[in-house]
């Protein structure tokens, strides 16, 4: 390979990316990868290359966590800072690497060698503490780990040279069901799609119930009609299909497994769902922290062209054009949005549109578009090859199918689970192996989720009661609640899109409450406060995130208050009458006005 | 109710802006003074706060005298305001925030160029030490209501007050809620 000045790699990356201004994120993530960081020139030139504004190209660059306008060493280690990754010793691991490498937290060594950061959960609970090292992930820290990898560092040894048992993931699955343990064969589903016109198997979509697994549980068959029948616009008119694969809630690390060891299952999904709303196109949106995926998943779909399961006259159909490009996101929660993962894919700001219109009429360019979670698109599928019929059978009445658990926390077998919907938290808790009575709490679907206390562990996961997009935390009774909650608080914090005010200021707002009394100096005045900035963000926020933010406060304010109570320094409180008064019959019947014959009003006013 | 409500303002890292501001409303003050009885104030020069209805704080707290005078106001004033810029965020005094407070003095009293022979950090009891920061007034004691501005036009002032004295919750509208 000969050696690229800077600015051939730069036109060698426009070029490949067609100087496509959609194209934006990938143009920034490839430049970055082989430059190291995005200078301000870089981004000048980019600029000019993709005729956008250069205001545009530098408000992308700074909005996504994973673009540096600076430099930031060679080696760049983020830690996980999900709780989970904490509950396993993250933080005193973070220490003593920076130590040993002689850094402050978030700081560039001096000599430009590296540096040392956190970042939001990184989907690896099941088996953290886990790092990103120059975007590749590493997993299972411990002290020996740490050891060497600040040694590979100081000796500049290439990242491709690193110990390869440093890289591998697991896969972790512990449950299977109708779709982990599938054993449908590559092209199935599409075979026996289009033996089929588009609207039977729509009819087979609808009848199955299939509802979205992202978390929200919207009817798959009515978004697929919806897109379907919305007429696109302007001088070329599309369908497109999204898979979304930015699975960014802190605890979920189900989509990661699925596009793991399912991939082929979830193209095949994308591709029968394109046959229905009649789309040419379709994106996989993939979270940066899965950049270590993407050549595995590129290689399955030039399998799948190579097999005519993508391309042109899809298994021979007249008329049946689809291909898939993978779109890789770069370290922001909000594109898990499906409006924010959308202006993301055109290359622009991930910042959730107003809806409606929803994106099923005006979706990526304007252009009807169907966006579905990982887990929906293979669960359509198997719908596919068995039918809508067989899938009703399994789950609840309102839940139809099973549901993919993605376990970590306080359990002897974190992992993946799947079940058929309408099972109960005691039994996956005694499946993965958590004692239920040295088990307080677990957060489902994450910290936008719920968080329940032993006493509700009777409860069902499904649509009809605890709806969830897969995460499930486990928290034994020595973990202290209130730090649940406050690392949840910092996640928002930092997450916040920065669009709407409400959002952007009161998730800063919770966020030093919650500090204020981790620091003891919190009072019922700091718990009000958290109460009002819920109410704010329910009803004043642009999205989902500013109305979720506050859960995980609000839950375990209702269910852990003494959590809260025994950090706050006072419990003001007024008595509800007048105690000085009440000693007044007393005093006049006995004459006495010495200093016991009275009381302070307010014991704490002489505080 | 006939009796007159009680007020109290004071400036504490503040610019006086906001008063300024506040004395904006012109001929509306004497309309204010059928209804309202000034405690402490620049307006009538009494040094020690009494028992209010109502405080008005402009400025944050930048020194140990600022604490205890909000301290005062808190004691006394049945209602507290957070009025402006510095009060609510700290504003312009926090710059200072950037910077350590030991880095500061020993450059504005040792080597900054112009100062006299034997220049010194004065120590002189009589004057209050400032704090290692400045901090927004709600951060050292509860305050009730916040009137953002810099400074808050004298109509938001206005319409804040009479709400007020009337016993409404006060709500600035369209065009009198700003930041700056």
């Amino acid at each position: 390979m000969s050696i690229q000045t800077p600015l051939e790699t730069i036109d060698a990356v426009l070029a490949r990316n067609l100087d496509n201004p959609t194209r934006l994120i990938q143009i920034l993530r490839e430049i970055q990868e082989a430059l190291g960081w995005l200078s301000p020139e870089v981004l000048a030139i980019v600029a000019r290359g993709i005729r956008l504004p250069l205001a545009r190209v530098k408000g992308v660059a700074g909005f996504y966590s994973f673009f540096h306008t600076q430099p930031m060493g060679r080696y760049r280690v983020l830690w996980s800072d999900n709780v989970t990754d904490r509950m396993l010793g993250s933080t005193d691991l973070m220490s003593e690497m920076c130590k040993k490498l002689w850094l402050e937290p978030g700081r560039v060594s001096e000599d430009g060698l590296a540096s040392v950061a956190t970042t939001s959960c990184t989907g690896m609970c099941d088996q953290g503490p886990a790092i990103l090292v120059n975007y590749r992930a590493i997993t299972r820290l411990n002290s020996q780990r740490v050891t060497h990898i600040v040694d590979l560092i100081r000796s500049n040894t290439p990242l491709t040279d690193w110990p390869t048992e440093f890289f591998q993931i697991d896969d972790n699955i512990r449950r299977r069901d109708i779709l982990l343990g599938n054993s449908i064969q590559r092209g199935d589903a599409l075979r026996s799609a289009t033996q089929q016109s588009p609207l039977a198997i729509l009819e087979e979509i609808k009848r199955s119930s299939l509802r979205g697994r992202g978390g929200a549980g919207f009817s798959t068959g009515l978004k697929l009609e919806a897109c379907r029948n919305a007429r696109g616009s302007g001088s070329n008119p599309e369908h497109y299909v999204i898979c979304n694969a930015d699975e960014g809630e802190p605890g979920t690390f189900k989509d990661r497994v699925l596009l793991t060891t399912q991939a082929d299952l979830v193209f095949e999904g994308m591709t029968v769902a394109a046959y229905v709303v009649g789309a040419r196109r379709g994106f996989l949106y993939l979270r940066g922290e899965y950049r270590y995926l993407l050549d595995s998943l590129e290689a399955v779909l030039s399998r799948r062209r190579a097999d005519r399961l993508l391309g042109h006259n899809i298994l021979e159909k007249d008329g049946f054009d689809f291909d898939i490009e993978i779109h890789l996101g770069a370290g922001a929660y909000i594109c898990g949005e499906e409006s924010a993962l959308i202006e993301s894919l055109e290359g622009k700001r991930g910042i959730p549109r107003i809806r409606p219109p929803f994106p099923v009429t005006h979706g990526y360019l304007n252009q009807p578009t169907s966006v579905n979670n990982v887990e929906t698109l293979a669960a359509a599928a198997l719908i596919s090859v068995k039918g809508g019929d067989w899938f009703r059978t399994i789950g609840t009445a309102k839940s139809s199918g099973t549901k993919v658990l993605s376990i970590s926390g306080d359990c002897d077998r974190p992992g993946i689970y799947e079940y058929p919907f309408g099972v109960t938290v005691a039994e996956v808790l005694a499946d993965c192996g958590a004692e239920l009575s040295k088990t307080q709490a677990v957060q489902i679907s994450g910290p936008s989720g719920i968080c329940i206390s032993a006493e509700e562990f009777k409860r069902r996961i499904g649509f009809e009661d605890l709806p969830t997009a897969g995460a499930f935390m486990v928290f034994n009774t020595q973990r202290d609640m209130f730090e649940v909650a406050h690392n949840f608080s910092h996640f928002f914090a930092h997450e916040s899109c920065g669009f709407c005010t409400p959002c952007r200021v009161g998730t800063t707002l919770l966020k030093n409450c919650m500090d204020k009394i981790e620091a003891g100096h919190g009072s019922e005045y700091d718990i009000n406060e958290i109460f009002k900035i819920n109410r704010l963000l329910q009803t004043a926020s642009h999205c989902g995130l500013g109305h979720t933010a506050c859960n995980p406060m609000f839950d375990t304010l209702q269910k852990f208050k003494p959590a809260y109570e025994r950090r706050l320094k006072s419990l003001a409180f007024e008595p509800a009458f007048d105690l000085d008064e009440t000693l007044s019959q007393a005093r006049q019947m006995t004459g006495r006005d010495d200093a016991a014959a009275h009381l302070e009003s307010n014991a704490e006013e002489n505080s | 109710m006939n009796k007159k409500i009680k007020v109290a303002t004071t400036s504490l890292a503040g610019c006086f802006g906001c008063h300024m501001s506040f004395l904006d409303i012109d001929e509306r003050l004497l309309e204010l003074l059928e209804l309202i009885e000034f405690d402490r104030s620049p307006l009538t020069d009494i040094k020690i706060c009494g028992p209010c209805d109502v405080g008005i704080i402009e400025g944050g707290v930048c020194n140990a005298e600022n604490v205890h005078v909000l301290r005062e106001f808190r004691k006394n004033c049945k209602i507290l305001v957070a009025i402006g810029a510095c009060a609510i965020n700290g504003g312009l005094p926090a710059q200072r925030n950037q910077l350590d407070l030991r880095d500061i003095l020993e450059e504005v009293y040792h080597t900054s160029v112009g100062l006299a022979q034997g220049s010194d950090i004065p120590n002189d009891p009589e004057l209050p030490l400032p704090l290692n920061k400045v901090h927004p007034i709600h951060e050292v004691v509860k305050i009730d209501y916040f009137l953002p501005g810099c400074p808050p036009p004298a109509d938001a002032i206005w319409k804040f007050l009479t709400d007020l004295i009337a016993g409404r919750t006060p709500k600035l509208g369209h065009g009198l809620l700003h930041y700056d």
